[in-house]
């Protein structure tokens, strides 16, 4: 059988012999119609761009094919119930392979798949297809979904973050700077009183969120009740004494979804502009909170947790960019998406690409930051990126200069651990945002004059020279594991 | 006291100068600036009075030093605020927001606590 592509892309059946293609036995996935060079995407395509890396012996062509046949319609052997249905148009078409630039045995794979092949609005329909089985397959040793390309026909499915980045400014009046957050430490052990001060401490001193961490949920030392009722007394304080909004992610992951409700209502009813949940409670579960969270106009924070098992090796896993995508279509207004200058993995580049997946109206094909696709994002709102872990006061004009305003940015050690307390810990923080936002605005090159306009802002404000003499030579210079493959990888600070 | 809404509440007041400079940078940027007042800064308090029209297109900075002193004139017992908005698609919001004037004596705020069944609290806030 003999395949060619119509101008629309459709495939056509045009000569061969059908009763030989579905004859029993197995066949390569390359014979039965999961390799289509030269195919040109529908607009209604999803596009998806894997890495492999095929057994030795194993073509690049045949093992694309594979992918896109494990990943839609095939199984091992030929069966003939495929004739019961328009095969064609079910198939996964793998229809390009190229090297992988630098790296022997690699071989980015681009596969289009046609809408038909998932339900409406639901990320776990979408996962349990791409990335359902062929992770596992034996012909290959490893394969990685790079990035995707959601046509906006399949994203308006999806009802996006509950609240979004213009929405989230609105509500809490914070306009033209980074919002400053900060995560309680120690992250467990704390009583509920205990915990609540340094909340309290935290935003009187200046931050706009203070946060739970991932793995506080309903411990011995501290039920959830607890840590709700304490914090809340802590944010409405910190709100009267300053005039300005303010914010504790409250984290509500727990191990069931009546569970999880049940704390997001205790949240809502103490006046909480947010809560938050982890990564690992499932994407239904994130969909479904994220639809709670729009009926009660309440921000909704994501931290990661987990995602560094599959994201982090280049050769196997999802990419955080993928991740990010599908995070945005099934709705989270905050994700955390790295520091660069930090102490977790991520280079400059590359975080930089994540952000714009999550901020950008329409992101464009940029492969030195790893985006291999233009993508409409079809008027989805905007999910505000987090950058959280290791990062210090005497980072600002960095952090700045690579995220520019809409952004999280979390100093949790950095506010926490100053030497005069927690309040001037916070306070030092704010103090340098704005001095490096005022110094940016008036044309300052605030990269290259940081530390000046940082030493200069210290000048009338002793929390802040305090925190640059404590942390000045606090770097995590290391090399960055997920890196681009099209620029040489650079490291900051 | 000192009510900290506004990009730029954790620094020294900012003078007519440093204004003008960020008002620059709104100009470049294809921003409409616009100025607002009020005496209850209440952080719920969305709509401020507006002093005349937002202020497009613009070229220079300096009309809008003349607004802002005349309002201070004015409502010299006032918050007054310089707002920036942007009408890209994808933003159609404010971009920068920040004060230009506070009245001599701030404005206080306390919290009313409501107590309900199982600890709740239901929170108010008021001005003190």
């Amino acid at each position: 059988m003999t395949t060619k592509v119509s101008s629309l892309g459709a495939i056509q059946r045009t000569t061969g012999n059908t009763a030989a293609r579905y004859q029993a036995g197995v066949l390569k996935y390359k014979d039965m119609g999961y390799w289509v060079p030269g195919y040109e995407p529908k607009p209604t395509d999803l596009i998806a761009v894997f890495r492999i890396t095929p057994q030795e012996g194993v073509d690049p062509e045949e093992a694309a094919a594979a992918v896109a046949g494990e990943s839609s319609t095939a199984t091992w052997t030929v069966v003939w119930t495929d004739r019961l249905t328009a095969c064609e148009n079910y198939r996964a078409k793998a229809y390009e392979v190229q090297p992988v630039p630098g790296i022997e045995g690699q071989y980015f794979a681009w596969i289009a798949y046609d809408l038909d092949l998932f339900e409406e609005g639901s990320i776990a329909n979408l996962t349990a297809s791409i990335i359902g089985n062929v992770f596992s397959f034996k012909p290959l040793k490893a394969a990685r979904l790079e990035d995707m390309r959601l046509p906006p026909a399949y994203l308006k499915t999806f009802r996006g973050p509950p609240t979004g980045i213009v929405v989230e400014r609105e509500r809490l009046d914070k306009y033209g700077r980074p919002l400053l957050g900060a995560t309680i430490k120690p992250k467990l052990g704390l009583s509920g009183k205990n915990y609540g001060r340094v909340v309290y401490e935290a935003l009187l001193g200046g931050l706009d969120f203070t946060k739970d961490d991932e793995n506080i949920n309903s411990q011995p030392f501290m039920h959830w009740r607890d840590r709700f009722l304490f914090c809340m007394e802590a944010v409405q304080k910190a709100q009267a004494a300053s005039g300005e909004l303010k914010g504790h992610y409250l984290n509500i992951t727990a191990g069931t979804m009546e569970e999880m409700y049940k704390r997001a209502e205790f949240a809502r009813d103490l006046g909480s502009v947010i809560i938050m949940v982890d990564l690992i409670i499932g994407w239904t579960a994130i969909q479904s909170i994220s639809n709670w969270s729009r009926d009660n106009d309440m921000i909704l924070h994501m931290h990661r947790a987990g995602h560094g098992t599959y994201t982090r090796q280049k050769n196997h896993g999802v990419s955080f960019r993928v991740i990010a995508k599908w995070l945005r279509a099934a709705g989270v207004d905050h994700l955390h998406a790295g520091t660069a200058v930090g102490k977790l993995e991520g280079d400059p580049l590359t975080v930089q690409g994540y952000y714009n997946v999550l901020r950008d109206s329409y992101t464009v094909k940029d492969l030195p930051r790893g985006i291999f696709f233009d993508q409409d994002w079809a008027g989805l709102r905007k999910v505000m990126p987090v950058a959280s872990g290791g990062i210090h006061a005497g980072q600002m004009h960095q952090l700045l200069d690579l995220f520019g305003d809409d952004v999280v940015l979390q100093f949790g050690g950095g506010t926490i651990g100053h030497p005069m307390g927690i309040q001037a810990g916070a306070t030092a923080n704010r103090v340098a945002l704005e001095a490096m936002v005022l110094a940016r605005n008036e044309g300052r090159d605030i990269a290259n004059e940081g530390p000046d306009i940082l030493a200069r802002a210290a000048k009338t404000c002793r929390p802040l020279e305090a925190a640059l003499t404590t942390w000045k030579d606090v770097t995590f210079n290391y090399a960055s594991t997920d890196t681009s493959d099209f620029v040489p990888t650079p490291s900051v600070a | 006291m000192r009510i900290t809404q506004g990009t730029f509440s954790y620094l020294p007041d900012l003078t007519d100068e440093q204004i003008g400079r960020q008002v620059d940078y709104a100009l470049e940027q294809g921003w409409a600036v616009a100025i607002e007042y009020t005496d209850d800064p209440h952080p719920r308090n969305v709509y401020w009075e507006m002093w005349g029209m937002p202020m497009f297109d613009l070229k220079d900075a300096a009309g809008v030093l003349g607004e802002i002193r005349e309002c201070r004139k004015v409502h010299g017992d006032c918050y007054i605020k310089l707002n920036a908005f942007d009408s890209t698609r994808g933003f159609e919001t404010m971009r920068l927001s920040f004060m230009v004037h506070r009245p001599a004596t701030e404005a206080r705020y306390k919290l009313r606590r409501e107590e309900s069944a199982g600890r709740l609290v239901r929170y108010t806030l008021e001005r003190a």
